[in-house]
């Protein structure tokens, strides 16, 4: 499509794809990749434990005598299977309450709006945290308070995104023949929407991941799992005073990594799909003022008074 | 006239969430799986007159919400004698319950720790606040420039570093030359004077500059995000075509309408300001909420996750009036809606 033209171009968004690649690989060859089995016990000798790297475990010993790096390396998938089904529960949610809020407004828009002002008011590492502490710990708790909690934002968007849309050319047209609602969203409104959509849920994602590990860092991880937030939890309490950086650093550090392409491939597509942010007249006057004619010479320009992911209301 | 109106309905939305969260609240707690009287004592051989009477302590004997029994004998006012309307009660009194594990009046520990919380997320989200914007409106100004990209990569890197993570590295690159866990040095007292104080700021260093950072990071890509949406409006043009410097057009048109959407997205990211804020106390065991809750979680002390909870949820719902409020003296379009 004429978006993924645009998006090879940014280096930035390419760097991110790349970057997500990489982390997919992993989690999928994780059995392949990781020289030792995470869940396998095994005999420690106290030299062992937190033992900093060598030829056989290339990124030392935990607080538990195991192998960091295939730790690790099964990390990937934990963080990618919140992400992405979090995020993709708050998707759902979000565009759904968006869509019925901004095409049928009234009461129900009302009413539905007024449910996302709650939420988002409520501050998220709080509520999820003492959620998690009374439902009990797991994956699902996890990735269900995380769904749950995060629609607000993409509700807002494709909330606002409807309300201009829904006044346009071919939606007028299509109600004035007869169409119903639910076809004029799905067949209409929804396709104007995706764009902006995607390129919310891949920031989502990040989000989601960003989450699973501050609620695994503070202790209400999956006991069953090993993620990455779970590491610096132990590593935390029982690395740090003997600055075993090994056990410490790299589960960070795969977090940043795996957050920053996400993050790095949603502005990009967030840039691509929100010509506002292109450019602007105290760089580039005259190409904005080419664009403006454009415009209004009727050539189909996206909709200004987008919301970008880090942009205002 | 309209302004008064949009202020009531502000007021209005935010005394009905702190009902919302108040009841929540409580129903939280209720819905714990098990005996909560088992959750007190965690002794399997406790007598059935020992429960009893715990029971009878915390008021669990009584129905939850309404009792239906009472009602229907005729004591009206008695139906109503059930655990909702004691936590009610309770509330209105300020009286949160008593911590499972230290026997501690909840509204005691919390009072003692907030202004601990306080002063590092404001500390933190001031510097946060002054530095993304000047450098956010900066990095929109040139945008396209490697300065912007280079400010943006900060941006974007600072929100994908999770902010225990940087708390810990800044923990071990500081130590040795910064105090990195605690409010003070052992042994140090309040009596002490300026001494203890300048301890507890030297403290307070690193949990601040964790914050900062992160916020910073956070307002920078907010800020810039929102002037370049203001930048390309038209009346930029028509202030350059007027013959604006850039320097005025920057200060009187784009700053001004840009602070409006800052106002409303700091206000809304306060919650997870107040987040990053418990991540931040855990990792240099600063003794303030956050770490209250972080310690409640592990030791299940559950009157003190409730209080704290409510607690930070009434204060993100009161900042949030607050940035309402201030937002409807800086636009001068406000109307109700």
């Amino acid at each position: 499509m004429q978006a993924l033209k645009q998006f090879v171009r940014k280096p930035m968004g390419v760097i991110g794809a790349v970057m997500l690649l990489v982390v997919l690989l992993i989690a999928v060859f994780a059995p392949r990749l990781a020289p030792y089995d995470p869940q396998e016990r095994v005999q420690v000798t106290p030299d062992d434990i937190l033992a900093p790297p060598d030829a056989e475990h290339l990124l030392g010993r935990d607080d538990a005598g195991k192998d960091v790096l295939s730790q690790l390396i099964y990390g990937a998938r934990v963080s990618l299977i919140v992400g992405f089904t979090a995020s993709f529960m708050s998707m759902f949610i979000g565009t759904t309450v968006g869509l019925v809020a901004g095409y049928y407004g009234g009461r129900i828009g009302n009413g539905l709006m007024r449910l996302v002002d709650f939420l988002m008011v409520i501050p998220d590492l709080p509520l999820m945290l003492v959620i998690i502490a009374v439902m009990g710990r797991g994956l699902l708790n996890i990735i269900l308070v995380i769904g749950l909690l995060g629609w607000t934002y993409t509700a807002r968007l494709v909330r606002s995104q409807t309300l201009s849309i829904k006044e346009r050319q071919f939606v007028l047209r299509a109600r004035s023949i007869g169409a119903g609602g639910a076809r004029i969203i799905l067949r209409h409104i929804l396709p104007q929407v995706l764009p902006l959509i995607i390129a919310q849920a891949v920031l989502d994602i990040s989000v989601s991941i960003l989450a699973e590990s501050s609620l695994a860092f503070l202790g209400l991880g999956d006991p069953t799992l090993i993620s990455w937030g779970m590491m610096l939890n132990f590593a935390f309490e029982r690395a740090i005073s003997r600055q075993a950086w090994w056990f410490l650093l790299p589960p960070g550090f795969a977090i940043v990594w795996i957050s920053l392409s996400l993050i790095l491939i949603g502005n990009t597509l967030d840039e691509i799909v929100n010509p506002r942010l292109r450019t602007h007249h105290l760089f580039d006057a005259r190409r904005m003022v080419a664009l403006a004619v454009g415009e209004s010479a009727g050539r189909r320009v996206s909709e200004g008074g987008q919301d970008g992911p880090f942009g205002c209301a | 006239m309209e302004r008064r109106d949009y202020l009531v309905r502000k007021l209005f939305f935010a005394f009905t969430t702190l009902v919302v969260v108040a009841v929540f609240n409580f129903l939280l707690f209720r819905i714990l799986p098990g005996d909560p009287v088992r959750l007190i004592i965690h002794s399997p051989r406790m007598t059935r007159e020992a429960q009893e009477r715990i029971r009878a302590t915390f008021g669990l004997d009584k129905p939850v919400w309404f009792d239906g029994e009472r009602f229907q004998e005729g004591d009206i006012l008695g139906a109503f004698d059930s655990q909702f309307t004691a936590y009610v009660r309770n509330l209105l009194r300020g009286d949160l319950g008593v911590s499972f594990a230290t026997r501690q009046d909840v509204s005691e520990l919390l009072a003692e720790r907030a202004w601990r919380t306080v002063v590092l997320v404001l500390g933190g989200d001031v510097i946060a606040i002054f530095l993304g914007m000047t450098i956010g409106l900066i990095a929109a100004w040139r945008r396209g420039t490697p300065l912007d990209t280079g400010i943006l990569l900060f941006g974007l890197f600072s929100w994908a570093l999770p902010t225990f993570f940087l708390g810990i590295i800044l923990l071990i690159l500081a130590r040795g030359h910064l105090p990195t866990g605690g409010m003070v040095t052992a042994g140090l007292k309040p009596e002490a004077g300026l001494l203890y104080w300048a301890d507890v700021g030297e403290h307070l260093i690193l949990p601040t500059i964790t914050m900062g950072i992160v916020y910073t990071g956070e307002y920078i890509l907010i800020m810039r995000s929102g002037v370049m949406e203001v930048l390309a409006e038209d009346y930029i043009l028509t202030a350059k075509a007027k013959g604006l410097s850039t320097f005025r057009t920057l200060r009187d048109h784009a700053l001004k309408n840009a602070m409006l959407p800052m106002v409303t997205m700091i206000a809304l990211t306060f919650g997870y300001t107040v987040g990053g804020a418990i991540q931040v106390e855990t990792v240099f065991s600063w003794p303030g909420i956050g770490r209250l809750m972080y310690e409640a979680v592990q030791k299940r002390d559950y009157p003190v996750l409730q209080g704290s909870f409510l607690l930070l949820a009434v204060s993100v719902v009161l900042a949030n009036l607050l940035a309402d409020l201030l937002y409807s003296v800086l636009d001068p379009r406000v109307k109700a809606e």
